[in-house]
């Protein structure tokens, strides 16, 4: 077993650092590049605090829905690869609810100020659903997304 | 670069005594573009060097090439479109590559600047239909006075996009059904083949305070369905945030519609969403091939990492698109 602090925390420490004390001091193309960086380390920090339960929600989606077993990333392509085919559609059971549901666990980690996903985001808060992973996945991302964001 | 475009400048502008103020504005491995001033004593002017560096002539697949470029920019700015002047197509005893300079145009390309800042408030509400009576305009440029470009209809560019897609290996669920979604609805050859601009949206567009000033960026200009350019400019990739006003984050398609018909020209609204559609996919799998460059290029910048994370933003859009949650 590793050491404290987690990784998520030396992260953070970092990020905080270089947009509390270092951005304010760059100028020009260079002050680009460091908030592309800092978003980087927030995304990565998302990512660490958000995608063992979004991962577990998408595998346990692809095996109800492919009705088999195997990993996230041999299931993820057996599904393409079903949609591709027109084995699979939108009019195919629980489809379009599995690929909403692994595509706003994306969105969580990869741009949560993104407009379409605080759009899509407010849509469930008011009448919060009954008990998906997916509900449950999305109140941890609005609370992270405020946490986070920069 | 100053000495290098101030030898022969009086040759392409007469009275010319020199340049200053050559800047970079953008550059990489194959294209760069520079601003700089004309020194002439009846007063300074302001261009654009946009060129290809010798030894990298050759245009890959999609590119019009920037001789096609700077003809192209030439008629629309003939044909009294919002368009630069050409000023000089480069000569091999200009030796600085193959490309053109054309006048400066003053005004904003930065979406975030031109949907926020006051300056362009008046400026936003008129965008969309002068938008479409622009880009109408370039649908009606003679076809017999082009140069020669590629001619890509809908067929082909599906199966463009599936092929770099696939090339990837990279299986994303929403891409394939928007694959799929776009080959069943494939509208065929169009009514019209009529030049495309093939990227007529944000960052290619000045903008004044007073609204449109100059359509940019010819590269990826081609012969096909006019509604290919409606519908990139619909797509809510280029609407940085204001998803309700589909045009650039500014207007209406009623609008952009409006000012496109008023120019004497017809909308097919389901064609323009099969290319919003397809504009959707198209910047993800782009977004997907800066990722690839990034893991296996020589560029290995934050930049281009990031952009591989902004894939999942179209997968949001193209289901708002193909698989609608009802409220």
């Amino acid at each position: 077993m590793q050491d404290e602090p987690t990784p998520t925390e030396l992260i953070k420490a970092v990020a905080d650092f270089l947009r509390n004390e270092i951005a304010p001091e760059i100028k020009g193309h260079n002050a680009f590049k460091l908030r592309v960086g800092i978003n980087a380390l927030d995304l990565v920090t998302r990512q660490l605090a958000l995608a063992g339960e979004s991962d577990a929600a998408e595998l346990a989606g692809l095996k109800k829905l492919l009705g088999t077993d195997g990993s996230l990333a041999d299931l993820n392509r057996a599904l393409a690869e079903k949609v591709a085919s027109g084995e699979a559609d939108l009019q195919t059971p629980g489809l379009a609810e599995h690929l909403w549901q692994t595509t706003l666990a994306k969105l969580a980690v990869d741009q949560p100020n993104y407009g379409s996903y605080k759009r899509e985001i407010g849509r469930d808060t008011p009448h919060a659903k009954p008990s998906s992973s997916g509900a449950a996945h999305l109140r941890g991302v609005s609370k992270d997304g405020r946490k986070f964001s920069t | 670069m100053q000495a290098e475009l101030g030898r022969r400048v009086a040759s392409w502008y007469p009275g010319a005594t020199g340049i200053a103020g050559a800047t970079k504005l953008s550059g990489g491995a194959s294209q760069e573009t520079w601003s700089f001033d004309i020194v002439h004593p009846r007063g300074h002017a302001g261009a654009i060097l946009r060129r290809a560096p010798q030894g990298y002539g050759a245009a890959p697949g999609r590119a019009a090439g920037l001789d096609a470029e700077a003809v192209l920019m030439q008629l629309a700015h003939d044909a009294g479109l919002p368009s630069p002047k050409v000023m000089h197509v480069l000569r091999p005893r200009d030796e600085l590559g193959i490309g053109f300079i054309m006048q400066r145009i003053e005004g904003e390309t930065i979406a975030r600047k031109i949907l926020r800042d006051e300056q362009f408030a008046k400026a936003r509400p008129l965008l969309a239909r002068q938008l479409g009576g622009a880009v109408a305009g370039i649908h009606a440029l003679d076809r017999t006075k082009l140069p020669k470009l590629r001619t890509s209809i809908s067929s082909n560019e599906v199966a463009d996009l599936e092929r770099e897609y696939r090339g990837f290996n990279w299986p994303r669920p929403v891409f394939e059904l928007a694959l799929r979604w776009l080959r069943e609805r494939d509208p065929g050859p169009p009514p019209e083949v009529t030049l495309v601009h093939g990227d007529f949206r944000h960052g290619n567009l000045i903008i004044g305070p007073d609204g449109l000033r100059a359509v940019l960026d010819w590269e990826l200009a081609h012969l096909g369905d006019p509604m290919e350019d409606l519908g990139w400019v619909c797509t809510n990739s280029w609407r940085f945030g204001v998803i309700d006003k589909p045009v650039g984050g500014f207007g209406s398609r009623e609008d952009l519609f409006a000012g496109y018909e008023a120019a004497g020209r017809r909308v097919d609204p389901d064609r323009v969403k099969f290319w919003e559609v397809m504009g959707s996919l198209r910047w993800g799998v782009m977004c997907g091939g800066m990722m690839q460059r990034f893991r296996t290029g020589p560029d290995h910048s934050m930049e281009r990492a990031m952009i591989g994370r902004r894939s999942s933003e179209t997968e949001i859009d193209l289901l708002r698109l193909l698989a609608p949650r009802s409220a």
